[in-house]
């Protein structure tokens, strides 16, 4: 046993009981969160493939629901989360080349502030403007007379446009948590420029979840054909 | 350790060894452990006692039906118990079965780790379960469901009156535990292993949780996504499956087997996993053609996933679409017969013994050659019109679940109890056993063939009065089945303190997981070995030796 137990000391703090070296922990989490990355795809997937198959049944009414958003709220959020992406990569960057732990933490506060900006706007400017208009369903829905016969899909668009961005909501919130965590392990002075993946892997993250607004912005704000 | 107060719990190993059951005590250290040795045996508990319960369900429906007009229930309570079977057997007990439990306890000693890669995420997925678990089944026990297993839109969104929502989101829970699970398996599998363990050295079972834990972060996340759908749609009268707003109630279908096929191959590559071990183990032989089961196994995971719309061919899906689909599902035969081709040569010319996970194993072959062959009638179009919705697709998937997966479950339980105990149990009494659920098992279901392929509907309380012998016949089986089951859960039990000292190898059996003491010491390896040979490599080990 205290043979086992020198093995272990010499390796750096963080180092897990289960690996042999530390290239095979750092490997191994990058790989666990990509394997994670492809669930996610397959969660939205479901979502964006069951929006595709009806905005191809029912095109009219979606470009008319559509046209209820603001894209003005939309524009804006997708160059703050693209500017929190930067913010991301600029931290994992600065512990890579051995910057001292106030650049990283400063970038990663950038990065988290950036991200409340995006759910503040979207909490409680856009959906509460869609609550006082009447097109939440579910929540005081009211169907307009110039809808006509597409009232229920109208409805349902709004149902796509809430489920998603709000699924999407979800995971910026928990990637604030995982910034957090990871604000906290920097001024423990636990990355160096030897280890630090878990920055890189809660980056992967935060860029994904970019990516899925990248894409929900052009197929819920932009189909209406107004531009 | 004082010897004033010598607790009962705290007796020493009789061997003297620490070993992964007695290096600590206390509930807490099970609770909190992080051991994937340790995890398998907390889902062993998990699942059996889901187990139990959605037997004594099954028990109760089979109770029911030796009248034509209902010995038990009424028709409601029947739906209820159905769809707690269902739910229960599937979501909670045959998707983790054999990977969560013997996949976590041997995985890591099979390819020569100290654990699995993320060992707080694996406990985690264990609360996950137990989480999701309890939730439906208090639900199930409370309120109950009547949508049967499948949750089909619209009666589950907008008319039944029972608890759909809190069952959902059971599963729901219980699917993130799956997806955690393949997570962390394929990154073991990947980062692992061994030196000198390569991908073509590894054990078969190794290769079937790897296509299993494929089809788990795959296809889970879309079960996930349609019960958040169906959910939100029930919660708030809003809708996305609902015909009243423009919705189609068949893409719930769609997304339902775009995950519940596949699932159907979580069930069954794992028991094939185990049967190429246990084969090779008690023919003391060589697989034959290792590289062909290998790859059959990745081949049925990637075909698993465009064969779901065989589901539907009555639901109006477009005819051709039903063609292609038809086509694609005949091809899963292909990768299936060749493990069963490849398992029968591996027989041949072997020097084979019957102890009792052999026995599981070739009763294993047998089921699901019929389970799979009844299958090609169904995945033909014009005859699956004829037999769907009846109880001939009922005896096909049991033949298939229970025939295949459980008997497999079965298998490598009793053949790797020795390694995660440390005892053996009594071997008359588990040949018996095994006997018994082959028997009862048969009785049960093979009269369902009959029962279907004459007309009578699945998941209805009465029957015409002529169906009255077959279903007796049925539930004399499933009493039989029942008592099968019954007896290994105590002798296995018994043995857990009464059995005799096992040894690091009892059955003789090629693998890492057999060089070392059973039970394994918790760092599994005192020094990570080095793998020099192939799998299997049973030339000149042809005499048994018996403890």
């Amino acid at each position: 046993m205290s043979d086992l137990a020198a093995h272990h000391n010499a390796h750096p703090p963080g180092f897990a009981h289960q690996f042999e070296q530390v290239d095979q922990q750092r490997d191994a989490g990058t790989l666990g969160m990509w394997v994670f990355l492809i669930t996610e795809i397959m969660f939205f997937g479901g979502m964006f493939a069951a929006y595709t198959i009806y905005r191809s049944l029912h095109l009219q009414a979606f470009e008319t629901g559509s046209r209820l958003l603001e894209v003005q709220f939309g524009a804006t959020n997708t160059v703050v989360l693209i500017v929190s992406s930067l913010t991301m990569a600029l931290a994992i960057r600065s512990a890579q080349i051995g910057k001292n732990k106030s650049t990283i933490i400063f970038y990663l506060i950038l990065t988290m502030f950036l991200g409340a900006l995006f759910l503040g706007l979207k909490f409680t400017f856009e959906w509460h403007r869609d609550y006082v208009d009447h097109i939440v369903p579910g929540f005081g829905f009211i169907n307009r007379p110039e809808w006509g016969s597409l009232a229920p899909q109208v409805q349902m668009f709004m149902c796509f446009y809430f489920f998603m961005t709000g699924l999407h909501a979800i995971h910026m919130i928990v990637g604030l948590g995982l910034l957090t965590v990871l604000v906290t392990m920097t001024a423990k002075d636990r990355f160096s420029a030897q280890y630090y993946s878990p920055l890189e892997v809660s980056g992967l993250y935060w860029h994904f979840v970019d990516i899925v607004w990248i894409f929900l912005f052009p197929l819920l704000y932009l189909i209406g054909g107004r531009y | 350790m004082s010897t004033a107060t010598v607790d009962i719990h705290e007796v020493p190993a009789e061997s003297g060894e620490v070993n992964y059951l007695n290096a600590t005590y206390g509930i807490r250290s099970w609770l909190l452990t992080l051991d994937h040795k340790r995890i398998g045996l907390l889902y062993l508990v998990s699942i059996t006692i889901m187990f139990v319960i959605g037997g004594i369900a099954a028990m109760l429906m089979r109770i029911n039906l030796i009248e034509p007009q209902g010995a038990l229930v009424e028709p409601e309570t029947y739906n209820k118990l159905f769809s707690t079977h269902g739910i229960i057997m599937v979501f909670f007990f045959l998707v983790p079965s054999i990977p969560a439990t013997l996949g976590n306890f041997l995985i890591p000693l099979m390819i020569g780790a100290r654990d699995v890669a993320f060992p707080k995420l694996n406990l985690m997925s264990w609360y996950i379960f137990v989480t999701g678990a309890s939730l439906a089944l208090y639900s199930l026990m409370t309120g109950g469901v009547d949508t049967g297993w499948t949750f089909y839109t619209p009666y589950s969104s907008t008319y039944s009156h029972s608890a759909v929502i809190a069952v959902a989101l059971g599963v729901f829970i219980a699917g993130f535990s799956s997806i955690l699970t393949g997570l962390n398996f394929i990154v073991t599998i990947h980062k692992m292993r061994a030196p000198g363990m390569t991908w073509f050295r590894l054990p078969l079972f190794i290769w079937a949780m790897y296509a299993t834990s494929l089809i788990f972060v795959l296809a889970t996340p879309v079960i996930a996504i349609t019960i958040f759908l169906l959910g939100l749609e029930r919660l708030l009268h809003v809708g996305i499956f609902d015909p009243a707003l423009g919705g189609d109630p068949l893409l719930f279908q769609h997304m339902f087997w775009f995950y519940s096929h596949p699932a159907v191959y979580i069930m069954i590559l794992p028991g094939m996993g185990v049967v190429s071990e246990l084969i090779t183990a008690f023919s003391r032989k060589k697989i034959f053609g290792y590289s062909f089961v290998a790859f059959s196994s990745l081949s049925i995971a990637v075909i698993s996933f465009v064969v779901w719309g065989h589901h539907m061919f009555v639901t109006g899906q477009s005819v051709y679409a039903g063609l292609v689909f038809s086509v694609l599902s005949f091809l899963v035969a292909i990768p299936s017969a060749v493990k069963v081709f490849n398992w029968t040569a591996t027989l041949y010319k072997g020097s084979i013994s019957y102890e009792a996970p052999m026995l599981y194993a070739l009763g294993f072959i047998g089921l699901f050659t019929m389970g799979g062959l009844t299958g090609l009638f169904l995945a033909s179009l014009a005859v699956d019109v004829h037999l769907n919705g009846t109880y001939f697709i009922v005896a096909h998937f049991h033949y298939v679940m229970v025939g295949g997966a459980v008997m497999a479950f079965m298998g490598g339980l009793h053949f790797w109890w020795p390694k995660m105990t440390g005892r053996l149990y009594p071997d008359v009494w588990a040949r018996l056993a095994a006997a018994i659920i082959f028997i009862g098992f048969n009785l049960t279901f093979f009269p369902q063939f009959v029962l279907g392929y004459l007309g009578m509907p699945r998941r209805y309380a009465i029957y015409p009065a002529e169906f009255q012998v077959l279903n007796v016949m049925s539930s004399a089986g499933a009493s039989i089945l029942g008592i099968g089951y019954l007896i290994p859960l105590i002798y296995l039990t018994w043995s857990m303190r009464y059995g005799k000292p096992a040894g690091p190898n009892p059955w003789g059996a090629k693998g890492l997981e057999w060089t070392i003491p059973s039970p394994p010491p918790t760092e599994n390896f005192e020094e990570i070995p080095i793998v020099t040979e192939e799998a299997y490599n049973y030339a000149g080990t042809n005499t048994v030796s018996h403890v």
